[in-house]
């Protein structure tokens, strides 16, 4: 299941762990990414609060947290080359994944389709 | 990402900003505009900041800087305006020689920084150069305090920037005089038929031009400079990189009225005939701290900062003589990422104590310490064309 949040995140569910990343959009309008600061695993999330941190050589844009829960995995290779998270970050670029503490949270969430429309 | 995450890259354009006469190239070049000083300005075109910042300094980057300020001094005697605009900058603009263009500061009364700008001499008028958010009221300032033989006229001109190492080269197929030029030369160069006034300078710290031209004629030469395989549209994203690495004052962040020239380390545009015991010593405002803090030394400095990790400080950070200091000393007025470093890189001031090369402080970002050191500026070294003397 792929959802998608007003904020430019997109989360992939599997069972009650969540992959977490920023969208397509997002990575075109932040451009070339330099540095990326992810949470820590085994950190407990509440919805909205930062999460991670991606830097383009302009600016700084926290990640918030999509949904509440607990880091389980963070991706080290993409803090490790943030350009990465630029070229494919709907892929290799995913930031750190979330076991919800709610799963059922994510039906509240846009589908690619309600994403897409979105006015950007 | 937050609600609106992407507000400092892509503020929605509002209604109202000013046009360039080169905003219909940025549009077909496929630029990402932002408002800037009014202005509805390129950030960087599709093949993105990274890729521009490298490119201008291996090859030609063009850049509209038609936004910043233009203004033509002159009077029936030109030496006059040379000598009333020496009561308001401290530096030797009598001693300019024509031809010749040198970077000065309009300072105010308390010593601090009213702007940056450059002087240039053609003989029978000065040209200033001055930066985009202050020129309606440098404008107002000279009008005020020069005499009233002494006119300044705002030049509703465009204004090109081409600089890099192939920037010569690019500029001699269409303006072969230009190669003759040295560093802050100043010439009426006509270009496709235009009268321009071409300067050897720039703000990048690459060799290069900045060119004056009527705005009729920008795109024709805009144009025929992008031409050249060697020259690609530079937006104002890079633009800022390169001044940073380049150790440049950004006006409104590195200095500004709360910094005076001698504490951003700009002392050096204040030459011995204007400081004490030079021939014109003084007479600008300000004088008074300004010539006392060139001789006993300022409290504090401008500095070039090297992160010591990946993490970008940027303007505005705190920062801690200790990792766990309780009270600041100092401020990040400039910061991000060199692309040409491949390393964050800051400018900030500090304690002259503490702003010793090597020194390690600690900037405050998201809540956490990182350790800095004090570096020598420039970050990358200058690749200015500099005659033999």
């Amino acid at each position: 299941m792929l959802r998608f949040t007003d904020a430019h995140e997109w989360l992939r569910a599997e069972g009650e762990v969540v992959t977490v990343g920023i969208t397509a959009h997002a990575a075109e309008q932040l451009g070339d990414l330099v540095f990326i600061e992810l949470p820590k695993v085994g950190a407990k999330l509440s919805k909205g609060e930062a999460a991670a941190v991606v830097e383009s050589v302009k600016a700084a844009s926290d990640v918030y947290a999509p949904l509440s829960g607990e880091v389980v995995a963070v991706n080290d290779a993409a803090a490790g080359d943030p350009a990465a998270v630029g070229t494919d970050p709907q892929g290799a670029g995913w930031l750190y994944r979330l076991r919800l503490d709610d799963p059922s949270e994510m039906d509240g969430l846009m589908d690619e389709a309600a994403y897409a429309a979105l006015p950007k | 990402m937050h609600a609106d995450p992407l507000a400092t890259v892509d503020t929605p354009r509002a209604s109202g900003l000013l046009r360039n006469p080169l905003h219909a190239l940025h549009l077909r070049r496929g630029a990402r505009m932002v408002p800037f000083s009014g202005y509805d300005m390129p950030l960087h075109y599709p093949a993105g900041l990274l890729k521009e910042h490298i490119h201008t300094r291996a090859n030609a980057g063009l850049f509209d800087v038609s936004h910043m300020g233009q203004i033509a001094l002159a009077a029936d005697d030109p030496a006059e305006a040379a000598r009333a605009l020496e009561a308001l900058i401290p530096a030797d603009i009598v001693g300019l020689k024509p031809g010749r263009q040198r970077y000065g500061l309009l300072t105010d009364a308390a010593g601090g920084i009213r702007d940056d700008l450059m002087v240039g001499n053609l003989g029978d008028r000065l040209v200033l150069v001055v930066n985009a958010a202050n020129k309606a009221a440098d404008l107002a300032h000279l009008r005020a305090y020069l005499p009233a033989a002494v006119t300044a006229t705002a030049l509703d001109r465009a204004l090109i920037a081409l600089q890099g190492p192939k920037a010569e080269a690019a500029l001699a197929r269409i303006a072969p005089q230009v190669a003759a030029m040295r560093f802050m030369d100043a010439a009426e160069v006509p270009i496709l038929g235009h009268a321009c006034l071409v300067t050897r300078s720039g703000y990048t710290g690459e060799d290069g031009f900045e060119i004056s031209l009527p705005d009729v004629a920008a795109e024709a030469v805009a144009e025929a400079l992008l031409a050249d395989a060697a020259v690609m549209p530079i937006g104002l994203g890079a633009r800022d990189s390169l001044r940073l690495e380049a150790g440049l004052c950004l006006h409104g962040a590195d200095i500004g009225p709360d910094t005076s020239p001698v504490e951003a380390g700009l002392a050096w545009a204040i030459p011995s005939v204007r400081r004490i015991g030079g021939a014109r010593a003084g007479g600008f405002p300000g004088d008074a701290r300004i010539l006392a803090e060139i001789a006993a030394g300022p409290s504090r400095r401008r500095v070039g900062l090297r992160p010591e990790g990946r993490s970008p400080v940027r303007a505005g950070a705190p920062l801690f003589a200790e990792e766990a200091g309780t009270e600041p000393v100092g401020t990040v007025t400039s910061g991000g990422f060199g692309p040409s470093l491949g390393a964050p890189a800051a400018m900030a001031m500090l304690p002259v104590a503490l702003g010793t090369d090597g020194t390690r402080v600690f900037a405050e970002v998201r809540g956490q310490r990182l350790p800095v050191r004090v570096v020598p500026l420039p970050f990358v070294p200058a690749g200015f064309k500099r005659g033999r003397i």
